[in-house]
């Protein structure tokens, strides 16, 4: 397993896409540091083009990576290779190159400008991000054997979970406003892993304040130890189960 | 040593395989022929378990595939059309697989390798490569492992006079050490001196396999292309 790791590693590497994926966000991040007098806003800013960023990057990046590399599963299927197992070294190869890839690119600077608890929940959130959008885009690429359908669906993806997803939430609570749905948004949360951390780490920075009595519910719940964790495993969740589906399929796909 | 059982596949409505049944032993060269379309890439890459069937299962050394995954590194495998990552350089490849594998410099059959000069190329990256050489990067892959088994998909298909030639003679030899060999092709004539056994193919069925002597009896013909021609045309 190791092998095979090393070799897409290295083929991920080779493209040149990951580095300007790294000195992008380390612009960014540097950047925005050093325009904001106060690291905190800055964090907010920061937060928000992670959380646009990250899955974008991730999804397409790993979508086009599975597809790209058709020939070299095909040439792996025919070794004496268990299938699982050059799935999981995919998956692995392309998270540990995209995670350092983001750890580079905004953990050095927080850790630099902002090393509180706060930007080391922001690191750990697009870790986690990173790790479920590389385990999406790969569930997309097993199912969809046309690479154009593939690439259509992953953007899809992306949109729905940093847009549509919003704009629904938003259309339902404005249609049901004489209910108390403040609640069941708590459980709503958990459908999308971006809105999930967008609110673990608001959470952090006591501007949660500002979002009414909801933003009080969600403190109320997400604030404490136990929903915290209840929160990260979900996000976990969010990763493997896709990449659970994705071991079952590709276990029984011609080639 | 390789049994297939009623193995049927379909992609889609089309039956790629219908129910064929066979059996491989140690020791044969066996000429996997059928027109196009008739399930002989479908039918070779279900015993590498490349494509899972619907229907039947498929038995190396006594042990269904679908659970074992090992027996592929007793498999030698040639394709049809070579598929290798763009950007790797022959060399790569080659060390790739060896890596892979797991086996030493000096336990590896270098012979083709030789013969087909890809030391001389191992810079080249696969991308920039003519067909022929990837047949023959194929070829010395197929061969590297001193495998068992021998599949070879169209294995002179593209290759130059003087390449099919070297292949050829090294399919007659690793035959000589009791290895089961599978080889289709569509260019019957150069089969001749190889094959012991027919198997023919149409529409997904196997619709025999013989020796080759016995149809040569059946037929009162001498030469394989002979052969066949007066067999299809009786069918």
């Amino acid at each position: 397993m190791q092998k095979i790791i090393k070799y897409v590693i290295i083929d991920i590497l080779r493209n040149k896409i990951v580095i300007g994926y790294t000195l992008f966000l380390l612009a960014i991040t540097m950047s925005i540091f050093n325009l904001e007098d106060q690291s905190t806003k800055g964090l907010l800013s920061l937060l928000n083009i992670i959380l646009i960023v990250v899955p974008l990057v991730c999804i397409l990046f790993s979508a086009i990576y599975v597809y790209n590399s058709s020939e070299f599963i095909e040439l792996l299927v025919s070794q004496p290779i268990k299938r699982s197992t050059i799935l999981l070294s995919m998956f692995t190869g392309l998270s540990f190159s995209m995670v350092v890839a983001f750890l580079i690119g905004t953990g050095i600077p927080i850790l630099l400008f902002e090393p509180t608890s706060t930007g080391i929940t922001m690191m750990g959130m697009g870790v986690l991000l990173t790790l479920i959008f590389v385990s999406v885009a790969l569930l997309t690429a097993v199912y969809a054997r046309d690479k154009a359908k593939g690439i259509g669906w992953v953007i899809l993806l992306w949109l729905y979970f940093s847009l549509l997803f919003d704009g629904l939430i938003l259309f339902i609570l404005y249609q049901f406003s004489d209910y108390p749905l403040e609640k069941a948004m708590v459980g709503v949360s958990a459908l999308n892993p971006i809105d999930l951390s967008r609110i673990l780490v608001l959470l952090k920075m006591d501007v949660s304040a500002m979002m009414g009595y909801t933003g009080a519910i969600f403190r109320n719940f997400f604030g404490t130890q136990y929903g915290f964790w209840i929160a990260i495993a979900v996000m976990l969740m969010w990763a493997f189960i896709p990449l659970f589906i994705t071991l079952r399929k590709f276990k029984r796909k011609d080639l | 040593m390789i049994i297939a059982s009623n193995v049927s596949k379909k992609f889609g409505r089309l039956k790629a395989l219908d129910n064929v049944s066979v059996k491989l032993l140690r020791g044969e060269c066996v000429a996997l022929i059928g027109p196009n379309g008739s399930g002989k890439t479908t039918f070779i890459k279900s015993l590498l378990g490349m494509v899972v069937p619907d229907n039947g299962f498929i038995t190396f050394n006594e042990k269904n595939i679908l659970h074992d995954w090992n027996y592929r590194s007793r498999i030698g495998y040639m394709p049809q059309i070579g598929r290798y990552p763009d950007n790797m350089s022959i060399g790569q490849v080659l060390s790739m697989m060896k890596d892979i594998r797991k086996m030493k410099s000096s336990e590896t059959d270098d012979e083709l390798i030789e013969a087909f000069e890809l030391n001389k190329m191992a810079h080249k990256r696969m991308r920039t490569l003519s067909g022929g050489t990837r047949q023959k990067v194929s070829a010395s892959l197929a061969f590297l492992f001193n495998p068992d088994v021998l599949i070879l998909d169209e294995p002179t298909a593209g290759l130059d006079p003087v390449a099919a030639e070297i292949l050829k003679q090294k399919i007659i030899r690793e035959k000589q050490k009791n290895k089961l060999i599978m080889i289709t092709s569509h260019v019957l004539s150069e089969l001749d001196e190889m094959v012991t056994e027919v198997m023919y193919m149409q529409d997904g069925q196997c619709r025999f396999h013989k020796k080759v002597d016995v149809l040569r009896a059946e037929t009162s013909e001498d030469r394989l292309t002979r052969v066949m021609a007066s067999i299809i045309s009786k069918m």
